[in-house]
């Protein structure tokens, strides 16, 4: 913690009513396995994942459904054992509820796993090997980024980390799934985390978990006194606590530089949720099929965490967990600061979902915008020390680069801003539209220049094309004009051979003919 | 035969000179932005424009007598970046109805004929003879080349389509 917080408490982020209990002290339930599941190929960050199987396969629990395609992807599992009845497109879990390739599960209810290759000494492994398992097994980042973990394990070896952070923050109002998993899996935890220092080469590990879960504190440390490299260390809970820029500045003392990785300042972060699903894809060969994730929200009757196979629809998790009460305001997937707003509920659970919120019309407090008023709320809220009031006024004149200018890149997209805007401007989805535009237009100069390309390719190739067929034309004359010469020379030897009869070799002559026909062409 | 060459020479010496003076007095400046503004062009002398290729645009352009925002295919990137290049103000906001679009063959009326694949300038159609026809979406640049060229009319060109990974967030209705 720098010395500014620890004299004059924190200049960043805010302090959202909680809501995470009852759901967080309710034991977490085991959703029974759905009819069908609709398993998303896209539900990592980087390219989408390739289909390994066939429409009419049978597969068991734990079969590959999909390689991970190109260098940053992650390989995707059957939750249970059934025949794929589809491979096709389903609307995917996204504001925009526009379609994303999927495979459709047909549950056999058998549940039977397929043979899993399982590890009794994670640490006689080399880090390698421990890589290409947590690969295999289709690992990615829980807290909801979703990057693939066997990618930043390796990259963390190459860079050197000393430390590991590990993010039990969980400050986004409503979600406790981290929570229980860490009251309740605490060992796993620990046990994930030893195998995570031993694939990285860091020295020690810190648990940063916000002082508001005493229970989740108290399970850890319970659980890590064993170990003297693993240390929990309680945080202050305030939003955004769990982002790993804000995390590691408070663990480490060290400020991540803007446009830079945690790597670049020795640290690595990881949620404790992947932790788990390391340690079971090391130990047990599981791949990540399942995932805690916290139902909550005033609509819903049975608030609490529940045990998901990856591909349930929300409308199932939502009806096993005691139904709404009403028609929500809102549905969101994830957070209430940064989850996404789902258009409706049949729409499948990935692996980065950590909540499902049904909120009522009080929770969702929607109102429309009025005009800023300039009192720079957003800016003492920022946790990355924006403007976001100015750059929001970039982006509404459409100057994108001004707001790249103020640090647009920068922004996490947290929502503090957005939260304590008294004018109720939706700041936040400025940035995100002119984030998106700016993708938008790096895209199309890249299709520019590749159709440049493709231009000139076809360019070279009619040349190529041209020049080949005057050369086969050349060729062909000098054939007809060797031919001719043969036929020429053979007349003449003939009528020299009838001139005399009894001289020999009359064949020389053809021959020497050829000979020459050949080199011409 | 002296008086011969040297009259010869100096005429040819004289003649010379004056020409060079010329060449230089009179030369005509070639425009340098016209090649930077070509080379930000897409390259595939579609002619959508309505001049005689790509360089014959940029030509155009940098006279002022076309808009940066004349070369469909290319669309909103390729004008904000001839605009900026001539450092000219331009709104793109006008550009929404030329957004990208793609040529799409209608298999039930394609004959397989494939003079749509001579006439694509980056290749993007793909075909044989008496076989249905396909457009490659990642290499079709929308430029219409191939319609006129379809004796069945079985080429329709269609907006490229969103997906999740190209999906921008609207922007917020302003207060």
């Amino acid at each position: 913690m720098g010395l500014m917080e620890r004299f004059f408490g924190f200049s960043w982020g805010v302090h959202p009513e909680d809501h995470k209990r009852p759901a967080a002290d309710v034991p977490a339930r085991h959703m029974p396995m759905p009819e069908h599941l609709y398993i998303s190929l896209a539900q990592h960050l980087g390219a989408p994942a390739l289909p390994a199987a066939l429409v009419g396969q049978r597969v068991r629990k734990g079969e590959l459904l999909a390689h991970p395609q190109g260098p940053v992807s992650a390989a995707i599992h059957a939750p249970t054992s059934g025949v794929i009845v589809a491979i096709g497109e389903i609307p995917a879990p996204h504001p925009s509820g526009l379609p994303v390739l999927a495979v459709t599960l047909a549950a056999d209810g058998l549940d039977a796993w397929t043979d899993l290759e399982p590890c009794a000494d994670p640490f006689a492994l080399d880090p390698e090997e421990i890589n290409h398992r947590v690969a295999q097994a289709g690992v990615v980042g829980m807290g909801g980024a979703t990057f693939p973990s066997a990618l930043k394990l390796s990259g963390s070896k190459k860079a050197g980390v000393a430390t590991l952070i590990l993010n039990g923050g969980e400050c986004e109002p409503y979600l406790s799934c981290d929570d229980r998993l860490m009251r309740d899996a605490a060992a796993d935890i620990v046990d994930g985390i030893r195998i995570m220092l031993h694939a990285t080469g860091a020295r020690e590990a810190l648990v940063g978990i916000e002082e508001n879960k005493p229970e989740a504190i108290l399970s850890m440390r319970e659980a890590a006194a064993a170990f003297g490299e693993v240390r929990v260390c309680p945080v202050p809970a305030r939003y955004p606590m769990g982002s790993e820029k804000q995390l590691a500045l408070v663990l480490t003392g060290k400020e991540i530089p803007a446009g830079r990785l945690p790597a670049d300042i020795g640290v690595v972060v990881h949620n404790v949720g992947t932790a788990k699903a390391v340690s079971e894809a090391i130990r047990l060969g599981r791949p990540l099929i399942t995932r805690l994730l916290t139902v909550n929200g005033s609509m819903v009757n049975a608030p609490g965490n529940i045990l998901a196979p990856v591909g349930a629809l929300v409308e199932d998790v939502l009806r096993f967990a005691g139904g709404l009460a009403g028609t929500p305001t809102r549905l969101v997937m994830g957070g209430p600061m940064m989850g996404l707003s789902l258009p409706h509920p049949r729409v499948p659970v990935v692996k980065g979902t950590s909540g499902i919120l049904a909120l009522s019309a009080a929770e969702a407090a929607e109102s429309a915008p009025a005009p800023c008023i300039r009192c720079a709320s957003c800016v003492r809220a920022c946790p990355v020390g924006l403007l976001p009031l100015e750059m929001a006024r970039h982006i509404a004149a459409e100057d994108l680069e001004g707001a790249v200018d103020l640090g647009l890149k920068d922004c996490i997209a947290c929502g503090c801003c957005a939260y304590v805007c008294p004018a109720r401007i939706p700041l936040v989805q400025y940035f995100g539209h002119a984030k998106g535009s700016l993708a938008a237009e790096e895209r199309a100069r890249m299709r520019t220049e590749a159709t440049r390309k493709m231009a000139e390719a076809r360019k070279t190739r009619l040349e190529a094309e041209a020049r080949e067929k005057a050369e086969a034309a050349a060729r062909r004359k000098a054939e007809r004009a060797a031919k001719a010469a043969l036929e020429k020379a053979k007349a003449e030897a003939e009528a020299a051979s009838s001139q005399t009869a009894s001289q020999d070799a009359p064949q020389t002559t053809p021959q020497a003919a050829q000979t020459e026909g050949s080199s011409a062409s | 035969m002296t008086a011969a060459v040297l009259s010869l020479t100096l005429l040819g010496l004289t003649l010379g000179l004056l020409l060079g003076i010329a060449g230089k007095r009179l030369a005509v400046e070639d425009n340098a932005d016209v090649a930077e503004i070509e080379a930000l062009l897409p390259g595939t002398n579609c002619g959508q424009c309505g001049y005689p290729g790509c360089a014959g645009a940029a030509a155009a352009i940098a006279e002022g007598a076309a808009a940066v925002t004349c070369c469909p295919p290319g669309g909103k990137a390729v004008a904000a970046a001839i605009a900026e290049k001539l450092g000219v103000c331009v709104d793109l906001s006008g550009m929404a109805g030329s957004e990208p679009q793609l040529a799409l063959v209608a298999e039930d009326l394609c004959v397989g004929c494939c003079r749509c694949i001579r006439s694509c300038p980056t290749d993007a159609i793909l075909g044989a003879p008496k076989q249905i026809h396909n457009v490659l979406k990642e290499a079709c640049t929308g430029c219409a080349a191939c319609i006129d060229e379809c004796p069945t009319e079985a080429i329709q060109m269609a907006p490229v389509p969103v997906t999740l990974a190209h999906w921008v967030m609207p922007r917020p209705a302003p207060a």
